[in-house]
C-alpha cells in the first residue's frame, strides 16, 4: 500500500509516538487531578508538551498552549470565544469548513463577514486584505497552508497588515504545523490552531490552541480544572481557562513523543524532503495528456508550497479516480470536496472534485514514482 | 501522621503553574516537593510546592527571576 493522503493524517509515526502511547495507558494517570506518582508524571509530561509547543510557535510561554482534540475544537474556541454581534471578521475562500462553519454560525449571530476572493490558481491578494478592512473589523481567520491546493500564505505579510490595521490574527496551522516555521512573535499571530494527528505526527485526538499573552478567550466548555474548584466559574488563567474536563494525556504522550522526534529530525529537513517529493510528483503528472493540476506551482513558489497536488483527470468523477487508485493500485490518495467548497469554487471544481495525494517525508521516491505511473495509465482509459 | 513541621509552601493558580515550578526547582536543586494544597490556606485540590522553611534564599524573588507566576507564599506547619 502507498500512502499519500497525509493531509487528512499521517498515517506513518515515528515508532516512539505509539510506544509512548501505550506506554501512557498503563502507567499515567490523570494530570492534574492528584499529588501521587501517577498523577504528577502525567501532570509533568503534559506540561513539557505544553513547553515543546510554545517553542515551536514561539509563544510567551507553555501556559499560553492549551490543549484541545483537534484544529476544528480549538477554531471554534477562538471563534466562539473571541468575536461579538456587531464585529467584523476577514476570511478567504482558502478556508477548511473548520473555519468557515463556525464563522457562519456566529454570522447568524450578528457577526460580519467578508470573504477573500481566490484566483484560478487558488492564490488570494493580500491588498484585499486592506481593501475589507471597516471601523468594526475585529480579526482575520484564515489558514496557513490551503488542503486543497497546498498553497502557502505569506503569514509575516498577514501578520504585518493586521498590525498595521489594528486587528487580530488568528491562524489555522492545520496544514502545517510541525513542517513550517510559525514565529507569533516575529509574524505577529494572536492565535494559532493546530492538530496534533497531521505534520506534528502524533495521535488523532489531540491539539490545541495558543494564545498570545494579555489576549482573553472566553471558554467554550467549563466543568473541572483540579484548581480553584469552589469557584463558580472556570479560572481565568491559561491553560486551565480554556481546558474544562480531563484531557487526553494517553494522546498527547504521542504527542510529545513526536515533538522530540520532529526536532531531533529538523522540520527544515521534513520541509525539504517534503517538498522534494511533491516537486517528483508534480513534474511526474503536470505534462499527462489529460492531466489537470489544481494550485500555484510557480517557479518563485515550488519552495514555499506544502506537499500537496490536487489533479483531476479529464472529466472523470474525483471519486471514481481515488476508487481506481485504491483498488487497481493500492494507492491511497484522497477525493471529493476536502471540506474546502469555497476553494473548489474558485478552481471550478464543485462536481467533479480531485484528486488530491499528499506526501510524507517517509514517502520513497519508488512510492512517488508508481503513483505517476498509475496516474499515466488511468489518463490513457 | 507524619510530625509537622514548618514549611514554606507556595500556592499556584493553575497546575501547570506549580510544574513549572518544580521543574524549575529541580533543575537547580532547589529542595521541594509537590503537595496538596493545605487547608489553612485554602480549600479545595490544587497543588502547592512546599520546601524547608529555613532555605538560604528568598523563594519569592527568586522565582520572580525565574519569570515563574504563583499565587501565595507563606510559612505553616504542615
Amino acid at each position: 500500500m502507498i500512502y499519500l493522503d497525509n493531509a487528512a493524517t499521517s498515517l506513518q509515526k515515528p515508532e516512539e509516538v505509539g510506544k509512548a502511547v501505550a506506554d501512557a495507558i498503563l502507567h499515567m494517570g490523570n494530570p492534574g487531578r492528584g499529588i501521587h506518582g501517577a498523577s504528577l508524571d502525567a501532570a509533568r509530561m503534559i506540561y513539557d508538551t505544553r513547553s515543546l509547543i510554545s517553542r515551536l510557535f514561539h509563544a510567551k510561554s507553555p501556559s499560553q498552549v492549551a490543549f484541545t482534540a483537534n484544529s476544528t475544537e480549538s477554531l471554534n474556541l477562538a471563534v466562539e470565544g473571541i468575536f461579538r454581534p456587531g464585529d467584523h471578521v476577514i476570511t478567504t475562500m482558502m478556508e477548511h469548513n473548520s473555519v468557515l462553519r463556525p464563522l457562519y454560525r456566529m454570522e447568524e449571530k450578528g457577526v460580519e463577514l467578508t470573504i477573500l476572493p481566490a484566483d484560478k490558481r487558488g492564490c488570494i491578494n493580500y491588498e484585499d486584505f486592506e481593501s475589507a478592512y471597516k471601523s468594526n473589523t475585529r480579526a482575520v481567520v484564515c489558514t496557513h497552508a490551503s488542503n486543497l491546493t497546498g498553497n502557502v500564505n505569506d503569514l509575516e505579510r498577514i501578520g504585518r497588515i493586521c498590525k498595521k490595521l489594528g486587528i487580530l490574527f488568528l491562524l489555522d496551522a492545520s496544514q502545517t504545523a510541525g513542517v513550517f516555521d510559525i514565529d507569533m512573535e516575529e509574524m505577529g499571530i494572536d492565535v494559532v490552531c493546530f492538530t496534533g494527528h497531521k505534520g506534528l505526527l502524533g495521535p488523532q485526538g489531540t491539539g490545541g490552541i495558543c494564545v498570545r499573552e494579555g489576549l482573553d478567550i472566553q471558554p467554550l466548555v467549563v466543568g473541572g480544572s483540579g484548581v480553584q474548584s469552589f469557584l463558580r466559574t472556570q479560572p481565568e488563567q491559561m491553560p486551565e481557562r480554556l481546558e474544562a474536563g480531563t484531557l487526553n494525556c494517553h494522546g498527547l504522550a504521542g504527542l510529545h513523543a513526536a515533538l522530540l522526534y520532529i526536532g531531533q529530525t529538523g522540520m527544515e529537513y521534513i520541509r525539504k524532503r517534503e517538498q522534494y517529493l511533491m516537486r517528483r510528483f508534480y513534474e511526474g503528472v503536470k505534462d499527462i495528456p489529460g492531466v489537470m493540476v489544481y494550485g500555484d506551482f510557480s517557479l518563485e513558489s515550488l519552495d514555499k508550497r506544502a506537499p500537496v497536488v490536487a489533479l483531476n483527470i479529464g472529466d472523470y468523477d474525483s471519486g471514481e479516480v481515488a476508487d481506481e487508485l485504491a483498488v487497481s493500485y493500492e494507492i491511497y490518495a484522497r477525493a471529493g470536496a476536502h471540506c474546502a467548497p469555497l476553494m473548489h469554487q474558485a478552481l471550478g471544481t464543485e462536481k467533479q472534485g480531485a484528486v488530491r495525494f499528499s506526501l510524507s517525508h517517509f514517502n520513497t521516491e519508488e512510492e512517488i514514482d508508481q503513483a505517476v505511473k498509475a496516474v499515466r495509465e488511468l489518463s490513457r482509459h | 501522621m507524619r510530625q509537622k513541621e514548618l514549611k514554606t509552601v507556595v500556592t499556584f493558580h493553575t497546575v501547570t503553574e506549580a510544574i513549572a515550578m518544580e521543574t524549575a526547582c529541580m533543575k537547580e536543586e532547589i529542595p521541594g516537593r509537590i503537595i496538596p494544597v493545605p487547608r489553612e490556606i485554602k480549600a479545595g485540590c490544587g497543588l502547592s510546592w512546599a520546601m524547608p522553611a529555613d532555605w538560604v534564599g528568598n523563594i519569592s524573588q527568586w522565582m520572580e527571576k525565574k519569570d515563574l507566576s504563583w499565587e501565595s507564599v507563606g510559612e505553616y506547619y504542615i
